[in-house]
């Protein structure tokens, strides 16, 4: 109570640094009929310097995190060939393995290596894939990924998501004050990076789609402003910082412009700035709190929560403005909606019986289904192949992220050691 | 936190009690509307002249028996009502405000953690436009007023039930370079 009158200490600072506690994955719910595959350890004998990461389980590792697939352990693999020659697809087949990963990892030259891969089908014996990767001590694991998105793209016939990456605030207690941070890690949770640090919160951050910046809120000198930051550099600009509310930023699908909450005109109401000429155009009109603008990914329209209605629900309107179409009724809460990235389904929060969950709407169908079973579960962001949803939820007393199939099935935790992690965002695919 | 919650409802119920004789007003217990730990029917408050303040000097701030000295006020789930008592409070921090024509106040809404988190923003904008309409209805101007809404990320207590969440839905004025 004491602490009520302002202080002018607030500090922020931001720069990349190196790994921080990395986050943990734990499976907590399987899926039935996940496909059944061996990752042989890749031959790394022929080099001249040890190769820093093991490709074979980081590829495992990431077909097993999919839900889809079912990696035989290590010490369950009856072989261990490491070129195809040496193959006995009997011997695979009498295990229920229905394919099969070998590879071979090479030195070329000072911190530069070759990963060479193949992929079997082991009914049919015969070679799906093959390539050769050039990679370098500190590409590795990001290549690592890049293969696994080849293997399960031929194998489901859908784009990989592995090489990929998350955007996410955690927060610690430092004596009175708390330490909020903006990470950028791998998809897998390794890797994390501090892109900013601030004793005021962040919030809300979310990707450009060419996944180079992150725009997010924050409230340093205690008032909200929605910043823009480059996240290889570090660069920032505060972009959008009217009287009262800045928050909720939503890029549109060209990159051109972004969505957001501002209360400059009385209440919440919904924007959209363009950053070339910095003009606001103003979305939505009335008393209500309107808010979260998910942009629809053919870019023609908007929903956003808002409780117009008495309660909040989810509402769509054309970007251009005009009437606003209820897209909700199961329920008294829905709000915070995330596109899935073929615009057909809606990632939201569903809140009932004093939980609150993730739920995916259909739109063709208004099909409407509650994908977890937490009690605080929030900010849903869907993988950019539309997989998996990644949000928010509480473990004991602490925020942790997990991620859920878009069907529900498939159920997993990443942990961070310590400190509460928040407001998880799936990144673009890759564009290395 | 139930021990601490009534710790601090009586410390409040005394210190109003101690200014009680020289206010134009009855306050009862203030701020603990959704936590039901002080019984006792709300007199319903008649209003004051500004002067029933008492002290309105700066000093007043840190008196713990002056009103202004409390500058929380709690609000029920999913609402932005002003409790009776609550605008009586804020009626003298009005009068404060309009005695001191240089001094500049920020309204900071809060939020339990329940819901979206920028949803959550813009309820607890709603509670500081609820705070800082009565605040201008009883005489501060409006260009000393500043709102600021952090929803949910500024949470005073850590826990997730209703004791704790009836603590973190709040308005807390925040005066400013003192």
């Amino acid at each position: 109570m004491k602490k009520l009158f302002l202080h002018l200490t607030g500090w922020l600072f931001f720069w990349p640094l190196l790994a921080q506690a990395a986050l943990t994955i734990e499976i907590t719910q399987g899926m039935e009929g996940a496909l059944p595959i061996a990752v042989v350890p890749f031959d790394e004998r022929n080099n001249a310097y040890q190769p820093p990461q093991n490709v074979a389980r980081i590829i495992a590792d990431d077909l097993r995190r999919s839900g889809r697939f079912a990696p035989v352990p290590e010490e369950n693999l009856v072989a261990r060939p490491v070129e195809a020659a040496q193959i006995r697809f009997r011997d695979w087949r009498t295990l229920g393995v229905e394919n099969l990963v070998i590879g071979r990892v090479e030195t070329v030259g000072a911190g530069r290596f070759r990963i060479q891969f193949q992929l079997f089908d082991v009914f049919r014996g015969r070679q799906l894939a093959g390539f050769s990767v050039p990679t370098t001590a500190r590409r590795m694991r990001y290549d690592a990924h890049r293969i696994s998105d080849i293997i399960y793209e031929k194998l489901t016939g859908q784009r990989g998501a592995f090489a990929t990456r998350i955007a996410y605030v955690t927060v610690k207690k430092k004596g009175k004050l708390r330490e909020h941070r903006l990470q950028v890690a791998d998809a897998d949770g390794y890797n994390p990076q501090t892109i900013l640090t601030s004793s005021e919160p962040l919030m809300s951050p979310v990707w450009s789609p060419d996944g180079r910046r992150l725009a997010y809120v924050s409230f340093e000198k205690r008032r909200a402003s929605v910043f823009v930051q480059d996240v290889a550099s570090g660069q920032r600009q505060r972009l959008i910082a009217y009287a009262g509310i800045n928050g909720a930023p939503a890029w549109s699908p060209d990159g051109r412009r972004l969505a957001v909450t501002l209360s400059r005109d009385g209440n919440p109401e919904i924007y959209v700035y363009t950053l070339a000429d910095k003009k606001l155009r103003r979305i939505t009109r009335n008393t209500a709190i309107d808010t979260e603008p998910a942009w629809s990914p053919d870019g023609r329209s908007l929903v956003f929560t808002s409780d117009r209605g008495g309660s909040p629900q989810l509402y769509r309107i054309p970007v251009q403005g005009g009437r606003a179409e209820r897209l909700t009724f199961e329920g008294a809460y829905n709000a915070s909606a995330d596109f899935s990235p073929d615009g057909k389904r809606l990632a939201l929060v569903h809140g009932a019986g004093g939980k609150y969950r993730i739920a995916v709407l259909e739109l063709d169908s208004g099909l409407f289904r509650v994908v977890t079973d937490g009690r605080l579960d929030e900010s849903p962001s869907f993988a950019p192949n539309g997989s998996m949803i990644i949000y928010a939820t509480a473990s004991g007393h602490r925020g942790v992220l997990a991620a859920v199939s878009s069907d529900g099935r498939f159920r997993q935790r990443l942990s961070l050691q310590t400190g509460d992690v928040r407001e998880p965002v799936w990144s673009p695919f890759d564009r290395r | 936190m139930k021990t601490v919650n009534l710790g601090l409802a009586l410390l409040f119920a005394g210190a109003l009690a101690g200014c009680g004789t020289t206010g134009g007003s009855k306050e009862d217990e203030v701020a603990v509307e959704d936590r039901g730990t002080v019984a006792g029917a709300v007199d319903e408050a008649t209003t004051s002249a500004a002067g029933g303040y008492g002290d309105l000097s700066m000093k007043a701030l840190d008196d713990p028996a002056s009103p202004l000295s409390h500058r929380v006020i709690y609000f029920a789930y999913d609402s932005s009502e002003v409790a009776a008592q609550d605008r009586e409070l804020l009626a003298a921090h009005a009068a404060f405000l309009a005695a001191n024509p240089t001094v500049r106040v920020s309204v900071e809404g809060h939020t339990d953690e329940r819901g979206s988190r920028e949803y959550n923003v813009g309820l607890g904008d709603r509670r500081a436009q609820a705070v800082k309409r009565i605040l201008e209805f009883q005489g501060a101007s409006p260009g000393q007023i500043t709102v600021v809404s952090y929803g949910e990320e500024k949470p005073v207590a850590e826990g997730h039930d209703e004791s704790a969440w009836s603590l973190n839905r709040r308005v807390e004025l925040v005066y400013v370079g003192r």
